[in-house]
């Protein structure tokens, strides 16, 4: 008897233990309510999206342009971006774009993402969790670094072209994307930038540019065939960039909803304009509608959608695409031979330009309907201004930054290969391996 | 025994297969090369920039012969490959020293 009582008593005495235990535990405590289970469902696969955009989208679309001898080297280029500021944007990067709303700089708060528990939200993404917006962005920031290589392409150093992954992504990319979208000057300045006509893609060409000029052009340039390796490559990159460019404008929305869809039917119809001008274009002019011409047109258009997708109506996009297609054309086979350049990939012809081109006309075609603001046909001719002053921006500190960055590492390590690995191919000097 | 070479277009080279089956030729040897004669080439343009590609593409059809059948050969191959615009091909005939069936080690007449 006195057993059986100890033994119920001991039961009584675990139940209410285990009771005290659940009222207090994290598992039992209140869920964040602003999570949205769609929202988060649809960003995660914008994330992927974006992902896939530079891993294999990019290194493809490169790849495929470069001469054979080159074409690991340039997808190493890509690879070494991603692995490298992936872990650069969640030890600081992230922190100092979106950490607080500082006009010029984020804080150190989540150095190392301290503080971003499970339930955590960022106040730029409420309905998702914080981790979820960190890696997002994280994958624009990494797709940013592997454009601008795009212009140096046959002849950077990789172990140069590391160093400059590193730095640029916290010198450059970082305060940008904090100026536009973690609540800087220029989104006060009332900027509108959907997906990142200034942070991603004006900021890449610029870079490049600048990039191009200070190493110098290729050897043989202007007299040897530089012809590209395998297009059918570049229009493999193509596809993968064109389907992931809906998670890069669509998940601008931030989350599962109509802007999303907008955002997405925009950013196509200006993709398929872009390939139709340039395709055009080049018909009447060479005789023949070349695929580089169409691939090129087609991500002049995404790249020029960009910024607009957010805030204007579909039938813009069309106008868009045609303007960036024609511009971009335009940037890429006459003004890089009038100022001669080697922008070996047109980062800046295609990106720069597009970029810029789509920043200016969001300004002109925004639609309150769509974004909440209004633009130059709507009554509001400040906006385009207000679009010129974050292109001018961007475009100074973009190129300042670029040089200063290449001039410091060129003082310890080389910038160029030298002469002789220029001539055997990068695949071989660089890395110890060659395409059979 | 000699060699005969034959440097023709690329889409040409069933047509020979299948003459050189005809006249008993069992085995040959194929590479894809580059060449030019009188045939130019052509001007690629890539986003701008131009360059003249001056190589065409051939195929290079090595067989081993009897004396006694070369004519046979030469014939048929030119039959096959003749289209009879420009840059139809050359076929070459060398002298060979010696020959050898790996596999079973017979030489010289034995081996082709």
């Amino acid at each position: 008897m006195r057993v059986a009582s100890i033994a119920r008593a001991g039961r009584v005495t675990g139940a209410i233990v285990a009771i005290a235990v659940l009222a207090v535990s994290p598992a039992a405590a209140q869920p964040a309510t602003s999570i949205d289970r769609a929202d988060t469902a649809w960003m995660i696969v914008a994330t992927a999206l974006v992902l896939m955009m530079t891993l294999p989208g990019l290194a493809l679309f490169y790849a495929g342009m470069v001469r054979k001898k080159n074409v690991l080297a340039t997808m190493a280029q890509s690879l070494a971006a991603t692995a490298l500021c992936s872990i650069l944007w969640a030890a600081v990067g992230y922190s100092l774009a979106f950490a607080g709303d500082a006009p010029f700089l984020g804080t150190l708060d989540r150095l190392l993402l301290s503080g971003m528990g499970l339930d955590a939200v960022s106040p730029w993404a409420k309905t998702i969790p914080e981790a979820l917006f960190m890696i997002y962005q994280m994958t624009f920031a990494v797709i940013t670094v592997a454009l601008v290589s795009g212009s140096v392409a046959d002849r950077m150093r990789f172990s140069a072209f590391l160093w400059f992954a590193a730095l640029w992504l916290i010198v450059v990319y970082v305060p940008i994307s904090h100026w536009v979208w973690g609540g800087g000057f220029l989104a006060a300045a009332g900027l509108i930038d959907f997906a990142g006509g200034t942070v991603v893609h004006l900021n890449a060409g610029v870079a490049g540019l600048v990039g191009a000029l200070v190493l110098g052009a290729r050897r043989g340039y202007g007299s040897e065939n530089l012809a590209p390796y395998d297009l059918s490559l570049a229009v493999i990159g193509t596809g993968l960039l064109w389907v992931g460019w809906f998670g890069f404008n669509g998940g601008s929305a931030l989350g599962a909803n109509p802007r999303a869809v907008f955002a997405i039917l925009t950013t196509h119809l200006a993709a398929c304009t872009g390939a139709l001008t340039w395709m055009a274009l080049e018909w009447m002019r060479l005789g023949k509608p070349s695929v580089l011409g169409m691939i090129s047109g087609a991500v002049a258009g995404l790249g020029a959608i960009t910024p607009a997708s957010g805030f204007v109506l579909p039938w813009h996009g069309v106008i868009i695409g045609l303007a960036a297609g024609a511009v971009c054309y335009w940037s890429c086979t006459r003004l890089k031979f009038i100022f001669g350049y080697d922008d070996s990939l047109d980062v800046f012809g295609v990106h720069g330009v597009g970029g810029a081109t789509g920043m200016l006309l969001a300004g002109v075609f925004a639609t309150r309907a769509i974004g909440n603001v209004s633009g130059l046909l709507e009554g509001h001719p400040n906006q385009v201004l207000i679009q010129l002053y974050g292109i001018g921006v961007t475009l100074v500190w973009s190129a300042f930054g670029t040089v200063v960055l290449l001039k410091l590492i060129s003082a310890f390590v080389p910038l160029r290969v030298d002469k002789q690995s220029e001539i055997e191919g990068l695949d071989v000097a660089q890395h110890g391996e060659s395409l059979q | 025994m000699k060699l005969v070479i034959a440097v023709i277009k690329p889409f040409k080279l069933e047509e020979v297969r299948d003459a050189l089956t005809a006249v008993g030729v069992h085995g040959m040897t194929v590479t894809e090369v580059k060449g030019y004669g009188r045939q130019k080439g052509h001007m690629e343009i890539y986003r701008g920039s131009e360059y003249a590609v001056n190589f065409l593409p051939k195929v290079r059809i090595e067989i081993a012969v009897s004396s006694e059948m070369v004519d046979r050969v030469v014939e048929a191959i030119s039959v096959a490959a003749k289209t009879g615009q420009i840059g139809d091909g050359k076929i070459f005939v060398a002298p060979i020293e010696a020959a050898m069936r790996i596999r079973t080690g017979e030489v010289d007449a034995d081996a082709l």
